[in-house]
C-alpha cells in the first residue's frame, strides 16, 4: 500500500521526460525477449523495392499460366482482366510505356487502373501475392509459385516474352520495364503532418457566394438503392428517416413501424454461405465468376442425386460445367455445412 | 407554458397516439396530405401549446404504463448489455454495390443517431480487406526487427507489463467519401461519411518498445507494420511520426479491441488514414527505405489530373459534416432545432466550426462541446429556427493549424475528379419544404 503512490510518481515522472527529451529514459529490463534467427526468418517476409528480402527461386510464365488458371483465375479471371470480384490486374499498358516507364492510360479522362498500369515497381507485386495471395488461402503458395504467378502476370502485359524466367536475377532487369515506373510523385503536405495542403480555402463570413446552384443530386429512381431510409434512423426524435419506398413528398415523412422480420433459415443458410466465401463468385441469381445460384438449383432440379453430387463438388473443386474456370476445392468446409448450403442452393437460393 | 421560447422543449403525442388504425394504414399507403391535416388537428391551433392537444391531456401522463406498474427485469439478465430494442435502426451497413464479397468490403458507422464524440464499440465502421479474425491471445506475438539492436518478441502478458497510455483520437478510412469524388452517389451521412469513427484507445507508445529493442536512431528513417491475419497488411510510418504519439494499443474504450478492429493488437496512427492502423499487429520492421507496399501502391495513392500519382500521403485534412438534420432524413416540424455534426483534423484541434444555412452564402460560428482533444473528433452545434422554408445546410472546420476545410470546387481545381481519397470537402445537405433532407453538391 505504502509504495504505491510512489510508484505512481515515477511514473509520471518518466512521463514528463518522455515528453521532454529525444528518448524517454525509462528502462523496462527484462520484457519480451531476443527473437531467434529462424522466427526472423519465419515472419520477415517482406520484399522491398530494391529486392531486399527476396527469397531465391524461380518461376516461369508456363507455370504461372497453370497455377493462374488453378488458383487465381476464379477471381481475377484467366488473363487478370476481370472486373467482378476485385479490380483488374492487367490491361492498361502500351508498348510505349514500357520505354517512357510513365502509364499514359492514366493521365487520360478515363484511366484504366490496374494492378500493372499502376505499379511503379515489380516488388509489389511479388511481396503482395506471396503475403496475402490466394485470397481464401494467404501464404500457401511456395516462392517458386510466386515467381511464376508474377512472371505470367508480367507476360500478360508484354513486360516480358512467353518463355521468361523470373528469378533473384531476372527480375532486376524486369524493374527497368515496368510502365508506371516513373509515374510516382512525394507530396509531403500528406505525408508529414506538420505539411502544408496544396488546396488552400479562406473562411469567408458575409455574401460569400452570389448563388448556391446544386450541380449534383441523386436521382429519384435511386431514392429506395439504400433500403428504407426510415428504418436506418432512430425511430423518434424531431429528426427521423425518410420512408423511401414512397416517392419524396408523398407521406415520406410520416413515421412509420415496420415489424422486424424473423430470420428465417434460408437467412442462416446465406449467411453461412456467405461467410464461407461461397457468394465471393456466385451471385444468388446472376453470374459472377461461377453460376448463379438459382441457375444451379434450375439446372438441376428433379435430379435426386444432385444434392450428393454438389455436396462432393463442392467440397473437392471442379470445372466444365459452366465453363473453363474452375472452382476451386472447400476442403476446409465441414460436411454439415456444405450439405446446408448445397440444400439451400437447390432449394432456390433465397436471401431471407 | 404559452410563452415557451419558439415551442422549445414543447411536448405532442407522437402521431400513432392519435391517429387510429385505419388512419395509420391510410398514411402507410402513401396519403401524405392527410397527414399534414391530421396533425395539424391535433397540434390545436397556432399559439397554443402543442400537447394539449384537442383533449387537452397527453395519454402518456394520465395513462399508467407497463414499465411504472410492473416488477422489471433482474440484474444480470444481459451478461453482456445491448442498447434498447428501440435503437435497432441504428447499426452498422454495407452500401449495396460497393463491393463484391463480404471479405473486401465496409460497413460504415450510422453517425446519423450519434452523440457526443465516442463511437460505441460496436458501431466502430468496419473495412476488412481480407475478412475479420478473431485472434488467439495467448499465441499472438509481436516482434520488432530490422535496424534494432536487439530484435525483440513480445507476448499479450509482456505488453500489458508496460506503462500503458490512454488516448482519445478519430480513426477515418483514407476512402471516406471517396463515393462522392465526381459525384453526389449515396444518400445518407452514414454512407458518404460513415468510415469514420473516434474512441478511446489503450496502448503502449511505439517509441518505449523500440527503445527496448535499441532503435538505431542514425540509421532508421522509417517504421513499418505487419498484421497477422490473412491480408498481413503492411504499410511504412514516417519515423518522426512513429516516436511522436503511435501506440501499440490492445484497448479500446474502456475493453479490449473489438475482433472487428484488430483484436489482440494494433496500431493507433494518431491523424493518420486508417489503412496504417495496422490490425492483428504482429512485426514492426525499423528500416531505412520505404516499402511501397500494395497499398501504399495500387492503393491509398492519388492519382492526379496529370496523371502522376502521390504515393504516402496519409495525413487525413480538416473536415466537419453535419450528422443532424442529415441526408435521408425528415425534420417533422417547423421552429427551433439544433444543428449538430463533428469535426475533426489529423494535424491536431479543431479551432473553429462555421454553420451555414443558405449553401455557403453566410456562417455563423457553430459551439464547440466540452472536449476539442487532438486529432478527435470535436461535436459542434447550432440552434438554427428552420422556417419551413427551403435550406442548404453545411458545416466547415478549422483547425489549429488555421487550414481552412475546402469546397468541393475548390479540391477538385486541384486534385481533378479522378482521386478516390482525401474527399475532405464541405458537404451540402438540402431541406425541401417538406422537411426532407436531400444530399447535394454545390458548383
Amino acid at each position: 500500500m505504502s509504495r504505491s503512490p510512489d510508484r505512481a510518481m515515477r511514473l509520471a515522472f518518466a512521463f514528463a521526460f518522455a515528453a521532454l527529451l529525444p528518448m524517454s529514459g525509462i528502462a523496462m529490463d527484462g520484457i519480451g525477449r531476443a527473437a531467434t534467427p529462424d522466427e526472423i526468418k519465419a515472419w520477415d517476409i517482406d520484399v522491398r523495392p530494391d529486392f531486399t528480402g527476396l527469397p531465391a527461386g524461380s518461376g516461369t510464365v508456363a507455370e504461372g499460366e497453370v497455377l493462374w488458371e488453378a488458383k487465381c483465375a476464379s477471381c481475377h479471371g484467366s488473363f487478370g482482366e476481370s472486373n467482378s470480384v476485385f479490380a483488374p490486374l492487367v490491361g492498361g499498358v502500351s508498348k510505349k510505356d514500357l520505354e517512357t516507364g510513365r502509364s499514359a492510360t492514366l493521365a487520360s479522362d478515363s484511366p484504366t487502373r490496374t494492378a500493372l498500369s499502376m505499379s511503379p515497381t515489380v516488388s509489389t507485386l511479388w511481396d503482395y501475392i506471396n503475403r496475402a495471395m490466394p485470397w481464401n488461402a494467404p501464404q500457401s503458395l511456395s516462392t517458386n509459385e510466386v515467381y511464376a504467378a508474377v512472371a505470367y502476370l508480367l507476360n500478360l502485359s508484354d513486360i516480358v516474352p512467353a518463355d521468361f524466367t523470373l528469378d533473384q536475377n531476372s527480375i532486376r532487369e524486369v524493374q527497368k520495364r515496368m510502365p508506371n515506373r516513373n509515374g510516382m510523385v512525394e507530396f509531403s503536405g500528406l505525408w508529414n503532418r506538420k505539411g502544408k495542403s496544396d488546396v488552400i480555402a479562406v473562411a469567408c463570413m458575409k455574401d460569400c457566394a452570389k448563388t448556391a446552384a446544386i450541380s449534383s443530386f441523386l436521382p429519384d429512381f435511386a431514392r429506395n438503392a439504400h433500403g428504407n431510409l426510415a428504418l436506418q434512423s432512430r425511430e423518434w426524435g424531431p429528426v427521423r428517416g425518410a420512408n423511401t419506398e414512397v416517392a419524396a413528398g408523398t407521406g415520406a415523412t410520416a413515421p412509420i413501424k415496420i415489424a422486424a422480420k424473423a430470420v428465417s433459415a434460408a437467412a442462416t443458410t446465406k449467411k453461412l454461405a456467405d461467410g464461407k466465401g461461397c457468394l465471393a463468385c456466385h451471385g444468388l441469381a446472376n453470374k459472377v465468376v461461377g453460376p448463379g445460384f438459382t441457375d444451379v438449383a434450375g439446372k438441376y432440379k428433379g435430379d435426386a442425386a444432385a444434392q450428393k453430387k454438389l455436396e462432393v463438388k463442392v467440397k473437392a473443386g471442379g470445372a466444365g460445367v459452366w465453363g473453363d474456370i474452375p472452382m476451386p476445392p472447400q476442403a476446409g468446409l465441414s460436411d454439415a455445412d456444405a450439405t446446408a448450403i448445397v440444400q439451400w442452393i437447390l432449394n432456390g437460393a433465397a436471401a431471407e | 407554458m404559452t410563452d415557451r421560447v419558439d415551442g422549445l422543449g414543447r411536448i405532442r403525442p407522437a402521431p400513432e397516439s392519435f391517429l387510429t388504425q385505419s388512419q395509420i394504414a391510410e398514411v402507410s399507403a402513401g396519403r401524405r396530405d392527410f397527414l399534414r391535416k391530421a396533425m395539424l388537428a391535433a397540434s390545436a391551433s397556432a399559439g397554443a401549446p402543442a400537447a394539449i392537444a384537442a383533449a387537452g391531456s397527453d395519454p402518456a401522463i394520465l395513462d399508467k404504463q407497463p414499465w411504472g406498474t410492473t416488477l422489471g427485469k433482474p440484474v444480470a439478465s444481459d451478461l453482456y448489455g445491448m442498447p434498447s430494442k428501440y435503437e435497432s435502426n441504428l447499426v452498422r451497413r454495407e452500401s449495396p454495390g460497393l463491393a463484391s464479397v463480404g471479405g473486401a468490403s465496409v460497413a460504415f458507422t450510422p453517425l446519423q443517431g450519434l452523440f457526443g464524440i465516442i463511437t460505441p464499440s460496436g458501431l466502430h465502421f468496419e473495412r476488412h480487406h481480407q475478412g475479420w479474425q478473431d485472434v488467439n491471445p495467448s499465441k499472438h506475438r509481436l516482434m520488432i526487427n530490422g535496424l534494432v539492436k536487439t530484435p525483440k518478441v513480445y507476448t499479450m502478458d509482456d505488453l500489458l507489463r508496460f506503462p500503458s497510455v490512454s488516448r482519445i483520437h478519430f480513426l477515418e478510412c483514407g476512402a471516406n467519401s471517396a463515393m462522392e469524388w465526381a459525384n453526389t452517389a449515396v444518400p445518407t451521412v452514414q454512407y458518404t461519411h460513415g468510415m469514420l469513427s473516434c474512441s478511446e484507445w489503450t496502448g503502449v507508445p511505439l517509441r518505449l518498445l523500440l527503445e527496448d529493442c535499441g532503435i538505431d536512431l542514425k540509421k532508421a528513417k522509417y517504421v513499418y507494420g505487419e498484421g497477422a491475419d490473412g491480408s498481413h497488411q503492411n504499410r511504412t510510418i514516417p519515423l518522426e511520426w512513429a516516436l511522436d504519439d503511435v501506440l501499440v494499443a490492445y484497448g479500446q474504450n474502456g475493453e479490449m479491441l473489438r475482433p472487428q478492429q484488430g483484436y489482440p493488437l494494433r496500431l493507433v496512427v494518431p491523424g493518420g488514414q486508417g489503412v496504417s492502423w495496422i490490425k492483428y499487429l504482429r512485426r514492426i520492421e525499423v528500416g531505412d527505405q520505404r516499402w511501397n507496399t500494395k497499398d501504399e501502391t495500387l492503393h491509398y495513392a492519388d492519382l492526379m489530373p496529370d496523371g502522376t500519382t502521390r504515393q504516402y500521403t496519409p495525413v487525413q485534412e480538416a473536415k466537419s459534416v453535419i450528422t443532424s438534420p442529415s441526408g435521408g432524413q425528415v425534420i417533422l416540424d417547423k421552429g427551433q432545432h439544433t444543428i449538430t455534426g463533428l469535426a475533426w483534423s489529423g494535424r491536431g484541434k479543431i479551432k473553429r466550426v462555421d454553420v451555414s444555412v443558405d449553401g455557403g452564402r453566410n456562417w455563423q460560428t457553430a459551439s464547440l462541446g466540452s472536449l476539442v482533444l487532438d486529432k478527435a473528433l470535436t461535436r459542434f452545434q447550432l440552434p438554427w429556427k428552420w422556417d419551413g422554408g427551403p435550406a442548404l445546410l453545411q458545416s466547415r472546420a478549422i483547425d489549429e493549424t488555421g487550414y481552412v476545410q475546402p469546397q468541393m470546387r475548390q479540391l477538385r481545381e486541384v486534385r481533378g475528379t479522378r482521386m478516390v481519397y482525401h474527399n475532405n470537402a464541405i458537404q451540402t445537405w438540402k431541406v425541401t419544404e417538406t422537411g426532407e433532407v436531400f444530399n447535394v453538391q454545390i458548383a
